[in-house]
């Protein structure tokens, strides 16, 4: 590790300008068009995240037919709400239950559902959490702030690069009059990744 | 392979401490990268296999200890690299250039 603070600056500007080269020999170059480029961000930053996945299971907790669909073939459920493409090719809808609590990761690197829940947080893609959730992930949901009945069994599974995860969280109690979007306002990536539960009525709220 | 990248199970990593509200990307370096990744890869100069081999053939001390994107970085560079798209010099060359304008 570096030392310093001034180190790890160091250490930083300099990725900044080898990224700064990069970009610009391949546009000289014809290799990326910037506007391609900023299109693209733009996209991952303000269009596609965790709202998404949100559609999807507050459409599953209201549409019990929408639902047996999403857990039989996700992939063609999700498709119906528009949710589909890059890294979200082939997904799989694990249902937490009274008994069954779900929790995703990807050990060997990064992967996650983007077209339903956007790029991940850093702490997805960090060492510690792809280290400690499949040994320890009681300890983890812990420092998410989740504590579960140790009765609940808690299963992990770990994305590969071809088949994604998304978990369909617990319809929260007193939610029975609320409609799909106000219920779509209560699901929080974390939820969806097994990190969290749905926030409880009259709550809302992120991550 | 069981490199650095195979981290399940291991122990000693520390806390995970999930930043609240956190953005997208955490610098405009990190944003380019993610934008020069789609737009390489769309075009066909890699597929999503050699990346990541690429990225599990990082240095493991530097894996452990760089911010992700700096992995993509890593990779996409690799790749170009090796199919000549871009040079090592070519590369320096920019930065050693770019070191003197203002960002």
């Amino acid at each position: 590790m570096p030392d310093t603070h001034e180190d790890l600056d160091t250490r930083e500007d300099d990725v900044a300008l080898r990224v700064r080269a990069i970009e610009s020999l391949l546009i000289e170059k014809g290799l990326v068009q910037p506007a391609a480029l900023a299109a693209i961000v733009e996209t991952y930053e303000t269009k596609i995240g965790p709202h998404n996945g949100a559609q999807v299971v507050a459409r599953a907790w209201t549409d019990p037919a929408f639902k047996a669909r999403l857990l039989s073939n996700a992939t063609g459920a999700i498709a119906e709400l528009g949710f589909s493409g890059v890294q979200g090719e082939d997904m799989v809808v694990v249902e937490n239950t009274p008994t069954v609590h779900n929790m995703v990761v990807c050990t060997l690197c990064s992967c996650y559902p983007w077209p339903t829940l956007g790029l991940p947080p850093n702490w997805y893609k960090s060492a510690p959490y792809r280290a400690r959730v499949v040994i320890d992930p009681r300890g983890v949901l812990s420092e998410f702030g989740v504590d579960l009945p140790p009765e609940k069994e808690v299963r992990v599974w770990d994305s590969n690069a071809e088949l994604r995860y998304l978990v369909l969280p617990e319809r929260p109690a007193g939610t029975e009059g609320m409609d799909a979007a106000a219920l779509a306002a209560l699901v929080t990536r974390d939820a969806m990744i097994g990190t969290g539960v749905a926030a409880a009525a009259g709550a809302g709220g992120a991550p | 392979m069981n490199g650095v990248h195979d981290l399940g199970g291991m122990h000693g990593m520390g806390p995970i401490n999930p930043e609240p509200n956190e953005p997208v990307f955490h610098a405009p370096w990190e944003r380019t990268v993610f934008g020069l990744f789609i737009t390489t890869f769309a075009g066909g100069h890699f597929n999503v296999d050699e990346f990541r081999h690429a990225i599990e053939r990082m240095d493991p001390a530097h894996y452990l200890r760089s911010p992700y994107y700096e992995h993509w970085l890593h990779a996409m560079e690799s790749l170009l690299v090796q199919r000549g798209a871009l040079t090592p010099d070519e590369i320096d060359g920019r930065m050693a250039q770019l070191a003197k304008e203002p960002a």
